[in-house]
């Protein structure tokens, strides 16, 4: 047990974690906040297992630095999303397929007047 | 009871996952690797043109990724500006006037340009690179952007687009440059390996704050656009 692999068990804990909540959660920038959780655990993993005999390994550093910044820029255009889609509906959940609902989402507060 | 149920049910799903992946981490730590990939890179170090091992593999070895990481930033940076549905993207509306902020703008807006001049320079031979200049190139323009100071450029029109595709097409003139040379894809010459790394990383570092800086600004919601945005939902 060399304390590199701890780092790569903390991501295991993280990866697991942020599963936990991008599935129980419903709210968009939560889900999202998981999602990311499950990505930097995947990070974690890699960098922490990658150093083995105790040098660390360039190669898993270099994919990992690519990946955040590819993290980042997907994490900032899901923002553009969800905020987009709660300009639109009003919600801040996806709409659930069964629930039936009788009248339209109310209005959100920072809108001025009846959307119809 | 349903939902206590659910919960109980998300945590056994999940502890599986976590004990599944722990132990496969175990197994993998436990197995020596087949390629000692380090020592591989040590070798060919000098042959990359740059001194440092992780920027050798992100511009010459494995360059590959780096020309699909930034054309996907690309795209997240078009696809950003094209929900904003804003004339300009540089909104007088969420500017703030706060005193305090500008006085750390003016003492941090030119230390943290030469900072991103500094960690770009420092890729070669230590940690440093393109991204990171790239990122605190574009914390500089969201610091600016929320002081107020006008950025035309953000408008979306031909400066924008040239910016945030700047990077993506410069190194893929290059990687074509290499291969109608006779050389593989992205193969760089051995001679010019230092200069070429070297403009990709600059471009690579202009476009990349591009695109974070355009996906910042172009995430809140302009108020004038209000009733035309009701109609469409």
């Amino acid at each position: 047990m060399t304390p590199s692999l701890l780092y790569a068990f903390a991501g295991v804990a993280l990866c697991s974690i942020g599963l936990f909540g991008f599935v129980r959660i419903r709210h968009l920038l939560r889900k999202l906040m998981a999602f990311n959780l499950i990505g930097s655990g995947v990070f974690l993993l890699m960098v922490g297992l990658a150093q083995r005999g105790g040098q660390p390994d360039p190669v898993p550093q270099a994919l990992v630095l690519t990946g955040i910044v590819v993290a980042i820029a997907a994490t900032a255009l899901a923002v553009v999303l969800i905020r987009r889609y709660y300009h639109l509906s009003g919600q801040t959940t996806l709409a659930e397929p069964r629930a039936k609902r009788a009248k339209p989402p109310a209005p959100t507060a920072n809108r001025e007047g009846s959307p119809e | 009871m349903m939902r206590f149920l659910g919960v109980a049910i998300m945590v056994a799903i999940c502890l599986a996952f976590a004990g599944g992946l722990a132990l496969t981490v175990w197994q993998i730590a436990g197995t020596p690797a087949p390629v000692n990939l380090p020592h591989l890179l040590a070798e060919n170090l000098d042959a990359s043109g740059v001194d440092h091992p992780i920027t050798a593999v992100l511009l010459n070895f494995r360059s590959y990724d780096t020309l699909l990481e930034i054309g996907v930033l690309v795209i997240a940076g078009i696809a950003g500006i094209s929900m904003a549905k804003t004339t300009s993207l540089e909104d007088p509306d969420l500017r703030t006037s706060d005193s305090l902020l500008y006085a750390l703008q003016r003492w941090f807006v030119p230390l943290m340009l030469v900072l991103a001049g500094y960690l770009l320079w420092a890729g070669s031979d230590r940690p440093g690179g393109a991204f990171q200049a790239g990122a605190v190139l574009a914390a500089s323009g969201v610091m600016m952007r929320l002081g107020g100071i006008p950025m035309d450029f953000l408008r979306p029109g031909m400066l924008l687009r040239f910016g945030l595709a700047l990077g993506f097409s410069v190194f893929l003139l290059v990687a074509v440059a290499s291969a109608l040379a006779g050389s593989a894809f992205l193969a760089y010459p051995e001679a010019f390996a230092k200069p070429l790394i070297l403009i990709i990383e600059v471009v690579l570092t202009f476009s990349i704050a591009m695109v974070l800086l355009a996906l910042f600004v172009s995430a809140p919601v302009n108020r004038t656009e209000e009733p035309e945005e009701g109609e469409a939902g």
